[in-house]
C-alpha cells in the first residue's frame, strides 16, 4: 500500500489544461518536494488532493483509500497546510486546535492529549494559548502544522508552506516537516517553488506546466549542478 | 457523535466570534431599535391598523412591527453570515471546513445552524429592549418564537449561503444589500400589512405574497401570540429546502466553486 497514488490526473480551468495526466506514487515515510514555478499546477494539484475541487480524469488514493469513491475515508488520513493561513487569528492557539479536532470528530480528554502532543512535536506547547494574531509568521505555521497532525493522518499535503518566511524560520519548517516524515512513517508532500528547500535524499517531483518533467532522488536527478540550475535547465523558469 | 461534536465546535466559534465583535452586535439592535423607536412613532399617526389575526384588537403601529424587526435581524444575520463565508473563503477557514471528512452538507448546515443561534440570541434582546421600552406579548409567545425564529433563520441563511456560492468578491455583498436585502425586506409584511399594500397596488400585492420572507415574518407574528400560522410555516419550510438544495449545488466540489478563486 503507497502512501499517496495519483495515476493520470487532468485538470482544466476552462480551455486551459491546468494538470495534464500527471501520476506519481509516494511511499509511506517520504518526504516528497514538488518543485515548481509559480502557475504549474501544484495549488490545482493540492485543490484536487483535498478535494475542494473533483475531477472526472484520472485517480487519487490516500492510504489506500480512492479518494472520489470513498471521499470521507480519504480526507480523514490527510493533514493539510494551504498556502494561505487558516488559522483564526482572534482565538488563542489551542482554542484553533480544539475547533479542528472538532471538525474531526475528537473532543475532550482525548481532544487535549493529542492538541498538546502535536504541539509539543512542533516546539509550541509553551504558546498554546496565545492568541494566533500574536505569533509571528514561523510560529504560525507551526501552530498549523500541529493542527494537521491531531487527528494522526498517513499523508500530510503542504502548499507552499515557507512562502512570507525568513531565512530562520523556513528552516525550522523544513527541519521540523523532514523530521516527522523521518519519525513518524508520515507521507509528505511538500509544494514549494524555492529549490534550497529540498535536500539530496528527498523525492523530487518537478512540474511544470501542468506535466511531470522529473521523478525521483533530488541527489541523483541534480548531479553535480547546483538544483536551481538542473531545474532551470529543465523548465527555462528560475526556482 | 462525531457530527454532533463538529456541530457544538461550529456554533461555538461562531458564539465566540460574535461576542468579539461587539460593533456588530450593537449594530444588529441599534437597527431594529431606531426603526421601532424612530420610524414607528412617525407612523403612529399615520398608520390606523383594522383587526386582522393573530390580533384580537386594535393594535398600534409599533406593535404591528415588532414582528417584522425580529424577521428583520435574523434576515440581516442571515447575510452578515453569508458575508463572513465569503470572508472566511478568502481567509482560508472554509477550506479547512470543507476538507474535514464530515459530510459536506453537514458541515454547511453546522454553519446555518450557528448563525441562527446567534440571530435568535440577537431577536431575544430586542423583544427585552421592546418590553421595556412597553411592548409586550403573551409569556407563553417568548418560548413559542424559538422554533419560528430557528425555522426563519435557517431559510434565510441558506439564502445566505447559496448566495455567497455565487459571490467572488466581497464588493459584492453591496449588490446583495440592494437586490436581496432590502426588496425583501420592503416587499414583505414586515412593516405594513398584505392588505394595506393591495390598497395601493395589486401587483406589488402578489409579489408581497410570494415573498419567502413575509411567510417568515408571519409566522413569527403568529408565534409571538403564541398561535401557529401553518401556511405561514409551511411556504417557510419549503423555501428553506429549496435554498438550501441550491446552497449545497453551489458548494458541489464537482462544480468547482473554489476553482475560479484558484
Amino acid at each position: 500500500m503507497t502512501g499517496l497514488s495519483v495515476h493520470d490526473l487532468r485538470f482544466n480551468y476552462g480551455p486551459k489544461q491546468a494538470l495534464d495526466g500527471v501520476s506519481f506514487d509516494i511511499a509511506p515515510g517520504a518526504f516528497c518536494a514538488l518543485l515548481g514555478p509559480n502557475g504549474a499546477g501544484k495549488s490545482t494539484l493540492m485543490a484536487l488532493l483535498t478535494r475542494l475541487f473533483t475531477t472526472r480524469h484520472g485517480t487519487i488514493r490516500v492510504a489506500g483509500h480512492d479518494l472520489a469513491r470513498d471521499p470521507r475515508l480519504a480526507l480523514a488520513r490527510i493533514g493539510v497546510v494551504f498556502q494561505q493561513t487558516t488559522l483564526d487569528l482572534d482565538l488563542s492557539v489551542y482554542r484553533n486546535l480544539s475547533y479542528f479536532a472538532a471538525l474531526h470528530g475528537i473532543s475532550g480528554r482525548e481532544a487535549h492529549t493529542r492538541i498538546m502532543e502535536a504541539l509539543d512535536r512542533l516546539g509550541m506547547a509553551e504558546r498554546a494559548h496565545e492568541t494566533a494574531r500574536d505569533l509571528n509568521g514561523g510560529h504560525r505555521r507551526r501552530a498549523e502544522i500541529a493542527r494537521c497532525l491531531i487527528h494522526r493522518p498517513s499523508v500530510l499535503l503542504l502548499d507552499e508552506p515557507t512562502v512570507g518566511l525568513d531565512a530562520a524560520a523556513r528552516r525550522t519548517i523544513t527541519d521540523h516537516v523532514h523530521d516527522l516524515a523521518r519519525d513518524t512513517g508520515l507521507t509528505v508532500l511538500w509544494a514549494t517553488h524555492l529549490s534550497d528547500e529540498v535536500r539530496d535524499t528527498d523525492r523530487l517531483i518537478v512540474l511544470h506546466q501542468g506535466r511531470v518533467l522529473a521523478d525521483g532522488l533530488a541527489g541523483p536527478l541534480r548531479g553535480p549542478h547546483p538544483l536551481a540550475d538542473y531545474f532551470l535547465s529543465l523548465t527555462g523558469a528560475p526556482a | 457523535m462525531s457530527w454532533l461534536i463538529a456541530l457544538h465546535a461550529i456554533v461555538l466559534r461562531e458564539a465566540l466570534r460574535f461576542t468579539r465583535q461587539r460593533g456588530r452586535f450593537i449594530a444588529a439592535l441599534v437597527r431594529p431599535l431606531v426603526w421601532l423607536i424612530v420610524f414607528a412613532a412617525g407612523f403612529r399617526a399615520a398608520l390606523g391598523l383594522s383587526i386582522t389575526p393573530p390580533y384580537e384588537t386594535y393594535i398600534t403601529y409599533d406593535i404591528y412591527i415588532v414582528p417584522g424587526l425580529c424577521g428583520m435581524i435574523v434576515l440581516f444575520n442571515g447575510m452578515q453570515s453569508s458575508l463572513s463565508l465569503v470572508y472566511d473563503r478568502e481567509m482560508g477557514s472554509m477550506r479547512l471546513l470543507l476538507t474535514s471528512p464530515l459530510p459536506r452538507w453537514w458541515l454547511l448546515v453546522c454553519r446555518l445552524i450557528a448563525s441562527t443561534v446567534i440571530s435568535a440570541l440577537q431577536v431575544y434582546t430586542f423583544l427585552g429592549i421592546a418590553a421595556v421600552y412597553g411592548i409586550t406579548f403573551p409569556p407563553l409567545g417568548y418560548v413559542a418564537v424559538l422554533p419560528a425564529l430557528l425555522i426563519a433563520g435557517l431559510m434565510l441563511g441558506a439564502l445566505g449561503l447559496a448566495l455567497s456560492s455565487t459571490i467572488s468578491q466581497l464588493e459584492n455583498f453591496a449588490g446583495v444589500m440592494n437586490f436581496v436585502i432590502f426588496p425583501m425586506f420592503f416587499l414583505s409584511s414586515a412593516l405594513y400589512p398584505l392588505w394595506k399594500m393591495a390598497e395601493s397596488s395589486e401587483l406589488l400585492h402578489d409579489i408581497c405574497a410570494v415573498n419567502p420572507f413575509t411567510h417568515a415574518v408571519e409566522m413569527i407574528r403568529f408565534a409571538l401570540y403564541a398561535q401557529a400560522n401553518l401556511p405561514a410555516l409551511g411556504w417557510t419550510l419549503l423555501a428553506g429546502v429549496i435554498l438550501l438544495a441550491l446552497a449545497l449545488w453551489g458548494y458541489d466540489p464537482a462544480r468547482g466553486l473554489l476553482r475560479r478563486k484558484g
